[in-house]
């Protein structure tokens, strides 16, 4: 499994969840439901949202922002951040929130989980070369 | 000519119905807004209304009118 089928995931299990996206802590995409240019407009369109909001945070003195929800009548834009990496999502309109960001924070867990995962060393039948 | 309590009947129906349009719309607006949570689980509420969600609700609705 990699990050493109935990967002297949995603979707499957929440209806609302219209586009997701991925970005690693340098602002690239990691994986996107949408495909070709589509993704790269919208991962920077979700970087912009998402600096507007921190400076939204910073400037009423909040710590380190974890997560948003832009509400508007054509529907949500979600975004979460954890670990490293940031997921955002759209959705319908009047989604259920807590679980929106419970599927979203669910996603991104699995995916870190995946990334440790590639990270480590294989760990091969081992023997003491020396014995 | 209508009769008189047929024309009262009328407009008061008419002013219901215009004020129960008015109210859904201040509703719908209403429901824009931008929540901000932090790290320490603090969290922000903006309402659709207030000039600071304005630019982040035009970036939002840029992101939902992607094809």
């Amino acid at each position: 499994m990699d990050a493109t089928q935990a967002l297949s995931d995603l979707k499957e299990i929440s209806s609302q969840v219209v586009d997701v996206v991925i970005l690693e802590p340098d602002g690239s995409m990691l994986a996107s439901t949408l495909g070709g240019e589509q993704a790269g407009r919208f991962a920077e369109r979700v970087t912009k949202l998402v600096a507007r909001a921190d400076s939204a945070r910073a400037v009423r003195g909040l710590p380190d922002l974890s997560q948003l929800e832009v509400a508007t009548l054509e529907g949500s834009v979600f975004a979460v951040r954890g670990g490293e990496r940031l997921i955002a999502a759209t959705t319908r309109p009047d989604p259920t929130v807590g679980l929106v960001f419970y599927d979203l924070k669910h996603c991104l867990r699995t995916v870190d989980e995946l990334a440790e995962q590639k990270a480590k060393p294989r760990r091969r039948g081992k023997t003491d070369a020396s014995a | 000519m209508l009769p008189r309590r047929l024309l009262v009947i009328l407009l008061l129906a008419t002013a219901v119905l215009a004020g129960s349009l008015v109210y859904r719309r201040r509703a719908m607006r209403q429901r824009e807004r931008v929540d901000l949570y932090a790290q320490d689980g603090s969290m922000v509420s903006m309402p659709g209304s207030s000039p600071d969600a304005a630019e982040l609700l035009w970036l939002a609705r840029e992101l939902l009118a992607q094809p």
